[in-house]
């Protein structure tokens, strides 16, 4: 065998790959279910903690801070590992699945309330005079008009954040969670063999790639407050 | 409440574990001061590359951005620890950490960096240009000091992540901090040593948290 030959039957083995694609496949549908709910709940969480904060009750905001201090601060795996080794002497047992979804909601919400809660401190003051002038209540200038106006200056930043975060599924591996990387990691160690591994980088990249240049094109687009 | 104390805050299991974590937090420091200057530097290069006047090094910088913003660096690093073996390419686990961070990293600080060179007026390096400076004194005399101060609370963020990336390489077996924790864990069945190691983790990184967020508000006002 050459060089060459031998490189091709380690990454890109067609047997192997035609042995193990459907689960890789399979993990490819784990991975997209797990990120649309890990976006959609992480965002609305930290969106709603955010416009409660607004209203700067000081215990409430305090303690706002510091869940989103706490969970942007720890790394997600340490916090993956806490729940999945330390929820089920206490009683409570979720799966692999359940403990990684929340725990990325939780991260996510917790950057997801900075972001949006730095989009409303820059919302012009006028804006809310103006809003409050014309006879609308604090909820409803909140709601209709810094909220619209807060989002839309946040957009780049919560998008690339929320695409680092729905990345972190992959942690999931390591709690056997059968995702892409799950998937990968079992066929490799079943068939001594690394072109599961390719077919999962590549799956990653081709989920992946169109958002990032996606979030880069929004960049240009809205180039407004960074965090 | 007593359940609880017991399996998360359990003192006794807590301080056995302490030799070992502070072992392991050594590596993570370790790590940490090789991996964050060779991102910086990786992604200092990709950033200048993507802004060239040559075609194809801008393609290629930005191609190389991407495609590592695009990986997962769980990925990444599996591919390079487990993968490459079979290829007869035995890494350590350290060497093959210090690869995948050097890779997702560069491509991170990278988008950083470019963002602050975008955000140097064009008029400064003519200014500077026009002075006599040539075009290497340019960037490091004007244009980069102005655009790393522009960046510098979106530079820290990335540190910080890169500090929690490090507790990925327990998955490869490195001994770090996380590692060193789960394995006292998996020894005694209670995730207090893994409390320890998340205190640890708060007490590094929750000061540079609340300093970016200084540095954030005075920048925006």
């Amino acid at each position: 065998m050459t060089q060459f030959e031998r490189f091709i039957d380690t990454f890109w083995n067609t047997d192997v790959l035609a042995r193990y694609a459907p689960a890789i496949l399979d993990g490819v549908g784990v991975t997209i279910v797990l990120s649309l709910l890990i976006v959609v709940c992480g965002i609305a969480l930290g969106a709603a903690l955010a416009c409660v904060r607004a209203y700067r009750v000081r215990p409430v905001s305090f303690v706002i801070v510091i869940f989103a201090d706490v969970l942007r601060a720890l790394p997600p795996l340490v916090v993956i590992l806490l729940m999945f080794f330390g929820l089920p002497n206490l009683g409570v047992v979720l799966s692999a699945f359940g403990v990684l979804f929340v725990v990325l909601t939780l991260v996510l919400a917790a950057f997801a309330e900075e972001i949006v809660w730095a989009g409303i401190t820059a919302t012009p003051k006028g804006q809310w005079e103006a809003a409050r002038s014309t006879g609308l209540g604090f909820t409803q200038t909140l709601f209709w008009v810094v909220l619209p106006q807060a989002v839309r200056m946040v957009i780049p930043p919560l998008t690339n954040r929320a695409i680092a975060i729905t990345k972190m599924t992959a942690l999931g591996m390591v709690i056997g969670v059968p995702d892409i990387l799950g998937q990968a990691t079992t066929a490799q160690s079943f068939s001594a063999n690394a072109s599961p591994l390719t077919l999962a980088a590549i799956a990653y990249v081709l989920l992946f790639l169109p958002l990032v240049v996606f979030s880069r094109w929004l960049e240009t687009r809205f180039s407004g407050a960074r965090t | 409440m007593e359940a609880i104390l017991q399996q998360f805050f359990n003192l006794e299991i807590m301080a056995k574990s302490i030799p070992l974590v502070m072992q392991g937090l050594g590596m993570t420091l370790l790590i940490c001061a090789v991996v964050i200057p060779i991102g910086l530097v990786g992604g200092l290069l990709a950033a200048l590359g993507s802004l060239s006047g040559n075609r194809a090094i801008r393609w290629g910088s930005i191609a190389f951005v991407d495609l590592f913003r695009a990986l997962p660096p769980l990925v990444l690093l599996i591919f390079i620890y487990a993968g490459l073996p079979f290829a007869g390419l035995s890494l350590s686990p350290f060497t093959a950490v210090v690869i995948g961070f050097f890779l997702n990293n560069s491509a991170y600080f990278a988008e950083i960096f470019r963002a602050g060179l975008l955000s140097v007026p064009k008029g400064q390096a003519e200014a500077a240009r026009s002075t006599g400076l040539s075009g290497a004194q340019t960037l490091i005399w004007v244009t980069l000091p102005q655009a790393t101060r522009n960046v510098l609370p979106d530079l820290l963020s990335n540190v910080v992540e890169v500090v929690k990336l490090t507790s990925l390489a327990s998955v490869v077996s490195l001994g770090e901090m996380l590692h060193a924790a789960g394995l006292v864990r998996s020894l005694t069945y209670n995730a207090s040593p893994l409390v320890l190691a998340a205190g640890i983790y708060l007490a590094l990184l929750w000061p540079l948290i609340r300093l970016i967020a200084r540095f954030e508000r005075r920048i925006a006002t």
